[in-house]
């Protein structure tokens, strides 16, 4: 082999592998850098570089009134909807693991969610949820449980009170096609015999479940769970179609709250950004890390 | 659970329950898009009624709407999807084959680069994609958003493709080569067409993600010129009020296809988006 030969076949991965690891830089990684240096720069809110800023920017974000309320919300937000989307997932996997006919079907329809773009399945929700004639108010209007339109009880996305857990609803909603394929997928995975083996052993069902299913459904779970935390955390088309995290912040969560800073003072919203972001650094570590010990099993 | 039938009965009572709250289920996630359809069709003199059904349906806004600005919004969409699927499909063929194919230095690392990727969200670096897209001088164009949704959507293709790459025998290319082939012949001779359903799925999923997005689209783009639908559509709601006549048959417009494209795949799709995580 000759040396240039060498030199080619050394350099052969860079052709093949290297426009993608290009278009990574430009977008993924770039980007990360860029914002961390915008974090500790002082920019005028009309775009003007006006120095270095130091910590000052994150000294802003500390001081902002509203920062505990969407701390908190930010967890309730995460936590309440990946805790409401996996245990509604279990069930719904189960039961579309089920062999009855029209299957195929049901599972389309139950896609429609994630297919659809999360912004405008919002702008639904808040039509539907309208004082003085949205159709959920309509409906709740005739089985009785609301006695006036137009008021601060058919106003579901006028208060802070109704209106997170509304978005919360929504957030779930549009979740649990993807957990429940992911799950479905885990299902399909378990072989028969080990069932065979539990039935022969004469497990009752719910046993059969705790025992078998679960265990053997683990692997599955974690992964749409750490997906599902990642996706909720960063879900900004909810809250800004349904409410633009108003009254005030009162319905913010950080990734919205981070939207919002960049319109004026964008370094500090890149200090918010940059809180963000290692949050979800420490999801994909996790990820990884699971990731890491499954592939060691195999 | 997946147990055998006592006996060959056609419906047992449990697969009817069954049956039963599975189309509940189906139909009850339905309901905000059969929802979006009926009130596109609404009379705009009926919007403030209170019932479920109009007393007719009535297609102007689906008329009407190409006089407001739509179309354009439509073709930047069309732009901003097919851009950002073309360039997927020509970096992440490559780099999938290379992968599946040879083990060389720096392929974990890659790989795990990719993984990476597909964990993050633009949504999470947005200011980064601002601040850099305004020292490129690359604000208000396709061109950034086509970058931008290929970068973050290029792990599941190139996942895919992986995977699909991998099951296909290399002696098949191997007999090209001697055959007199070159290496890109064999590749696109035999290997592609075989990857045929992966490339396609990858297709259809980059194109769906991009035309759905909103978050960087509303970020990177200030004029109507290059406002694909996502942004387009906020339009319709104004400060004080909402075109919902418009706003929902402009979102029927942009939604539909994509539930119909999506179905086509829908088999695939999770394989994709946890892959990283099964191999």
């Amino acid at each position: 082999m000759s040396a240039s030969r060498l030199r080619a076949t050394r350099f052969a991965p860079l052709l093949w592998v290297g426009p993608a690891v290009a278009l990574i830089a430009i977008v993924v990684l770039w980007p990360v850098i860029i914002m961390i240096r915008t974090a500790f720069q002082h920019i005028s809110p009309d775009g003007f570089i006006l120095g270095w800023a130091g910590w000052r920017n994150f000294h802003y974000l500390w001081q902002e009134p509203d920062l505990s309320g969407i701390l908190v919300r930010t967890v309730v937000w995460v936590v309440v909807v990946v805790a409401a989307t996996m245990v509604i997932s279990l069930a719904m996997a189960q039961l579309f693991n089920q062999k009855f006919p029209g299957r195929r079907l049901a599972r389309w329809a139950l896609i429609a969610p994630w297919a659809a773009s999360v912004m405008m399945t919002s702008i639904v929700f808040r039509w539907a949820l309208d004082a003085n004639n949205g159709v959920i108010n309509v409906f709740l209007y005739d089985i009785g449980l609301l006695h006036r339109f137009n008021s601060d009880a058919s106003d579901w996305l006028g208060s802070p009170a109704t209106a997170f857990p509304w978005m919360m609803a929504v957030a779930v909603f549009v979740s649990i096609p993807f957990a429940t394929y992911a799950l479905l997928a885990g299902l399909q995975g378990i072989p028969s015999d080990v069932y065979e083996a539990a039935r022969v052993d004469g497990a009752g069902a719910w046993r059969t479940y705790r025992s078998i299913t679960l265990p053997l459904l683990r692997p599955a779970f974690v992964v749409a769970l750490l997906i599902n935390v990642i996706n909720v955390f960063n879900s900004f088309p909810i809250i800004w179609e349904m409410t633009r995290g108003g009254p005030g912040h009162q319905t913010s969560t950080t990734t919205t709250f981070m939207y919002q800073l960049k319109q004026s003072y964008i370094g500090e919203s890149a200090a918010m950004s940059l809180v963000n972001f290692a949050l979800v650094m420490i999801v994909v570590l996790l990820y990884l890390r699971v990731t890491a010990r499954r592939g060691g099993e195999g | 659970m997946a147990t055998e039938p006592p006996a060959r009965r056609a419906f047992p009572a449990r697969t009817l329950i069954f049956m039963g709250l599975a189309y509940l289920a189906a139909i009850f996630f339905l309901l905000p898009y059969v929802e979006m359809i009926i009130a596109a069709l609404r009379p705009r003199d009926q919007l403030l009624d209170r019932d479920y059904l109009p007393s007719h349906f009535n297609w102007h806004s689906f008329i009407d709407i190409w006089g407001t600005g739509f179309g354009h919004a439509l073709r930047i969409s069309l732009e901003v999807a097919g851009g950002a699927t073309v360039l997927v499909l020509i970096v992440a063929i490559p780099a999938a084959y290379y992968t599946a194919r040879h083990r060389f230095r720096g392929r974990n690392a890659f790989m795990l680069l990719v993984l990476v990727t597909q964990m993050f969200q633009p949504t999470a670096m947005l200011v980064g994609l601002y601040r850099e897209f305004l020292e490129f001088g690359m604000l208000n164009t396709v061109s950034a958003l086509i970058l931008v949704n290929a970068g973050f959507n290029m792990a599941f293709a190139v996942w895919i493709l992986n995977a699909y790459v991998s099951a296909i025998p290399a002696e098949l290319e191997e007999a090209a080569f001697i055959d007199g082939s070159s290496r890109i012949g064999a590749l696109f001779r035999i290997t592609l067409p075989l990857a045929l359903p992966g490339i396609v799925t990858a297709l259809i999923f980059t194109f769906i993600s991009a035309w759905n997005e909103f978050i960087v689209a509303l970020t990177l783009t200030t004029s109507a010129a290059t406002e694909p639908l996502t942004v387009a559509l906020n339009a319709y709601i104004g400060q004080y009020q909402v075109d919902w006549s418009h706003l929902f048959a402009g979102s029927v417009i942009a939604t539909l296809p994509v539930i119909v494209l999506f179905a086509l795949i829908e088999g695939k799709v999770v394989g994709g988006l946890t892959a990283g995580s099964i191999k």
